[in-house]
């Protein structure tokens, strides 16, 4: 049995909160790199050099490289050994949360109801997902989630008969119908299967998974790069003016389904991909 | 499309250079721009249509779509990207009637701004959103100038240097995402 206090755990996230902000995913920047060197687009080319320049004053002065600073997603890989001790798990990971947007000069970016829509103050509470694993790891990995690209994301359910070719295309419309307001290049997560709610759940886990890391189910490495040819064939390009690079990258991620089922999720980010991870 | 070499331009800006650009242009703006979102436009809107004057004179002046947040210590401006500019579709002809040369925003724009922008030689620029980053390390000074109540959202005076930013709309009609995707889309194979 291994212990981790609390104590250890909020400055950590703090820390996780002001990395993702402040300096963008190692494979965000190298997908731009590699975006630029095959872009035919002059604008999209400018594009593309604005963002790579964007990330390195952002990282150099550590300010937010968008002032979208988002929404925290936790995903949480805890191992079963691990116990946590000096308080309560779920309020170390929001106060973590609290601290880093409180010091790090991050915009709040959440209301307490959709429908009263008052700021919480504090941009939490923070999206906790948790999986329990084997052995004694403790990795946190956050996703942040900025507004424009979630809102154009899209769930439908097919069934059986309409088959993987109708969702393909269901996931190539979606990208097409979010165009220029999504911010492009942009990261796209796709969940087949599950109930419902689990493709939604899937289709957000996916964006944490490397920029160009192909699937490790070779079917589905195939159906991302084909589903990666289309949309990039769509010619939206960077910031929507045009050009080859409509997308980064694309990653499917697929569960078990019920017999009568074919669920598609579709959850779209901006170029500005942020996250971050750390192992304790 | 060629690769485009770099036009500076610092305002007030003239027709004659106005009517140069054109979709795809790449710009690097130096000079004083100012900033008003939603409830600023409205404002001036009300402003103007009850008889009065805008608090800017906006002739020959780029009008920027940004609510900026508040400046760590020692900055003149926090994070400053471009907001959607077709929230402003409704207001923007007033400030073109009178003399608006550019607007920096980003996304679509209506009809009758584009008509307006040909008949009165204006044109829109768009900038990246979220490069917060790169923008505020553009802009030298930042003065409120008038509408403080509106806060985040009231009109201030910003002096930048080499702001970069693409012509989306020209006064020939042009439209950048229109055109720009076209020459690159690719047809589906059957």
């Amino acid at each position: 049995m291994r212990e981790i206090q609390v104590q250890e755990i909020i400055p950590a996230v703090r820390q996780l909160c002001l990395d993702a902000n402040y300096e963008l995913r190692s494979d965000t920047v190298e997908a731009y790199r590699r975006a630029l060197e095959v872009e035919e687009s002059p604008a999209g080319r400018e594009v593309l050099r604005q963002l790579l320049r964007n990330a390195e004053i952002a990282k150099e002065q550590k300010v937010p490289f968008c002032q979208d600073t988002g929404y925290a997603v936790l995903f949480i890989e805890l191992g079963q050994e691990v116990h946590i001790a000096g308080g309560s798990f779920y309020e170390a990971l929001h106060e973590g949360v609290r601290q880093g947007y409180a010091q790090g000069y991050l915009r709040k970016s959440l209301v307490r109801s959709p429908i009263e829509r008052v700021n919480t103050g504090d941009n939490t509470p923070a999206i906790i997902n948790i999986e329990i694993v084997p052995g004694d790891t403790f990795k946190v990995s956050l996703l942040v989630k900025g507004a424009g690209c979630d809102n154009v994301s899209a769930l439908r359910m097919f069934t059986p008969a309409e088959g993987l070719e109708q969702a393909k295309q269901f996931i190539v419309d979606t990208v097409e119908r979010a165009g220029p307001n999504a911010s492009p290049p942009m990261v796209i997560g796709v969940g087949i299967g599950g109930p419902f709610a689990q493709a939604a759940l899937l289709a957000q886990k996916a964006l944490i998974w490397p920029i160009g890391k192909p699937n490790l189910d070779p079917a589905l490495a195939q159906l991302e790069d084909e589903l990666m040819e289309r949309i990039n064939d769509l010619g939206i390009g960077p910031a929507g003016y045009g050009g080859r690079i409509t997308i980064l990258g694309i990653h499917v991620e697929s569960f078990a389904t019920h017999i009568a089922s074919f669920p598609v999720a579709v959850n779209i980010d901006c170029h500005s991909h942020r996250g971050k991870e750390v192992a304790l | 499309m060629t690769e485009k070499h770099r036009i500076d331009l610092h305002t007030p800006l003239s027709d004659n250079e106005v009517v140069k650009l054109r979709i795809g242009d790449l710009v690097y703006v130096s000079g004083a721009l100012y900033t008003a979102r939603d409830a600023a436009h409205k404002r001036m809107w009300e402003t103007v249509s009850a008889g009065g004057d805008p608090p800017f004179d906006p002739a020959g002046q780029i009008v920027y779509y940004v609510g900026p947040t508040p400046a760590k210590p020692g900055r003149p401006i926090g994070s400053a990207g471009p907001t959607t500019a077709s929230r402003m579709d409704p207001y923007a002809p007033l400030l073109i009637e009178r003399g608006l040369k550019g607007m920096i925003g980003k996304g679509r724009r209506s009809e009758e701004v584009r008509t307006a922008m040909q008949k009165y030689k204006c044109v829109y620029f768009g900038a990246v959103e979220g490069t917060a980053a790169m923008i505020a390390d553009c802009v030298l000074s930042a003065e409120l100038i008038a509408y403080e109540d509106l806060d985040a959202e009231a009109i201030r005076r910003l002096f930048v240097k080499d702001f970069p930013v693409i012509v989306v709309n020209d006064v020939v009609g042009g439209d950048l995402y229109e055109e720009g995707r076209r020459a690159y889309q690719r047809p589906r194979p059957q």
